[in-house]
């Protein structure tokens, strides 16, 4: 008897993969020679799993403001801001985004999924009504868990069956907090913000929207999916983080409504966790400069996207959501899955291997995502080798039917 | 409203759609533990039942469901509608 023993099935399931010659949990990356290429057990490979969108991990002058940063503050703060003081870094990251996304309050939290902690459980407390995506990010849900609020699931990313769920509500007190993401991580596709919007409205409720994925991405600055479907204005608090398209570690909260900042002193997982390292808050913020100078990154990176995903569209591969820097090729059983990414990992491609239950069909995916640093060429080999693959295993045009 | 009875009834012909034939649906099934249904499987059997009896479980309620007669009363007490 251990302690482990409740883990079994989970084991079970761990070395059924292995058995098939995937083991995803065990990819170390031992090099990485840019945004797009590293080494895995000596071989090289092309990176097209990561969340880099704008291919800014390996930036000149992200990496040499994060380097000035460590030489000046130190490796870390050892400490919360509330019991250990703020750093300039901290602030000067605070009030440039504000100023990025046109928001008067922002907080920066130790990681999105902390940020994402936060707000579900202290912005909604007890005798409020959370109502929730159901294909929402763990670190929703697990935020939803820690506070006291009671939690509705609604169906993915659909504005009627949200409606219904507000309308069962009428008549309780309390606040209701509607959270919904810019674009959902496994298939990218995008929230239908405009219709989300109108409920809101109508039902006189809040609504965050979780930008992590479509930070720096979506819009046409690059302030996600609620600039992209121009209802900034609509938005009560934006979530995001640093670790996908500004290529570091971090999260944030913003918003408009005052008084926001006392959340400083209600937030648990901002006031007991040792806060963002200067030297990550400066890289963050070089790349949050670079995004604002140069927005040909985003151009550049939705026309790798088009190309990636139309390559294998043509192929005829099925694909979930729509055309974006996240393309997952959706296959009908784990074995299959597994061997497609382990023989692409072999081919010197790595992308992701998502499996039930973490997917939000009950359909293994092939999740890859496209950056702006990738190149034409390195494009066209994952595509080919994603085809070869798929050809040999059998796993094209068996499901042609893309209901997303 | 429906009985606890009808809405039994009405989980029971559905769940017996999601397993294999001949598997014994009762009262007392363990919905996860008996029947071997995956978390996600269940939370769209929820959902699906939800929209039948116009109600909204929270997830608290759906955590503590066990067996077939837990989510009847959860959604008898939350004031199941006819089923549609």
């Amino acid at each position: 008897m251990s302690i482990l023993d409740k883990f079994e099935a989970l084991r079970h399931a761990h070395e059924a993969l292995q058995e098939l010659g995937a083991d995803p949990f065990a990819v170390c990356f031992d090099s990485v020679a840019s945004a797009t290429e590293g080494t895995v057990a000596g071989r090289p490979v092309l990176i097209f799993g990561s969340n880099n969108y704008l291919g800014l991990t390996c930036d000149p002058e992200v990496v040499a403001r994060g380097v000035s940063a460590l030489r000046a503050f130190g490796s870390g703060t050892t400490g919360s801001r509330i019991a250990n003081g703020t750093y300039l870094g901290h602030r000067t990251l605070e009030t440039r985004l504000a100023a990025f996304f046109g928001r008067r309050n922002a907080m920066v939290f130790t990681t999105g999924y902390q940020a994402n902690l936060a707000m579900m459980s202290t912005l909604a407390g007890r005798g409020d009504h959370l109502l929730v995506d159901a294909d929402s990010h763990a670190s929703i849900y697990d935020g939803c868990r820690l506070g006291a609020a009671e939690v509705i699931r609604f169906r993915h990313n659909d504005p009627t069956d949200l409606a219904r769920r507000l309308r069962r509500l009428e008549g309780e007190a309390g606040d209701r907090l509607i959270v919904v993401e810019g674009i959902y991580s496994m298939l990218g596709d995008r929230a239908r913000l405009a219709e989300i919007v109108e409920i809101k409205r109508a039902a006189g409720a809040c609504l965050l929207v979780d930008e992590a994925h479509a930070f720096g991405v979506l819009g046409e600055n690059g302030r996600g999916a609620a600039e992209e479907a121009c209802v900034e204005a609509d938005v009560d608090v934006i979530v995001g983080t640093f670790s996908k398209s500004l290529g570091g570690i971090g999260g944030f909260a913003l918003s408009d409504l005052p008084g926001f900042d006392v959340l400083r002193l209600a937030c648990r997982p901002y006031m007991f966790t040792a806060s963002l390292p200067p030297s990550v808050a400066a890289a963050a913020l070089a790349a949050l400069e670079r995004i604002e100078r140069t927005p040909s990154l985003r151009r550049t990176l939705h026309a790798n996207a088009r190309r990636f995903y139309d390559g294998l569209a043509a192929a005829g591969f099925a694909l979930g959501g729509e055309a974006g820097p996240i393309v997952s090729i959706r296959l009908s059983d784990t074995p299959t899955a597994a061997r497609f990414w382990a023989a692409l990992l072999e081919a010197g491609v790595y992308v992701n291997l998502a499996l039930p239950p973490a997917t939000p069909t009950l359909e293994p995916l092939l999740r890859c995502s496209v950056t702006a640093a990738h190149t034409t060429a390195q494009i066209d080999y994952a595509v080919e080798t994603a085809v070869a693959v798929g050809s040999h295993l059998g796993a094209i045009g068996e499901r042609r039917s893309i209901d997303g | 409203m429906p009985t606890e009875a009808e809405i039994t009834e009405t989980i029971v012909i559905r769940l017996r759609a999601l397993v294999p034939p001949g598997v014994e649906i009762g009262p007392q099934t363990s919905i996860m533990g008996d029947l071997g249904l995956d978390s996600l499987t269940v939370m769209n059997f929820v959902m699906w039942l939800e929209d039948v009896f116009d109600v909204s479980l929270p997830m608290d309620r759906i955590v503590e469901m066990e067996t077939v007669a837990d989510l009847a009363r959860a959604l008898q007490s939350l004031g199941a509608k006819e089923a549609s």
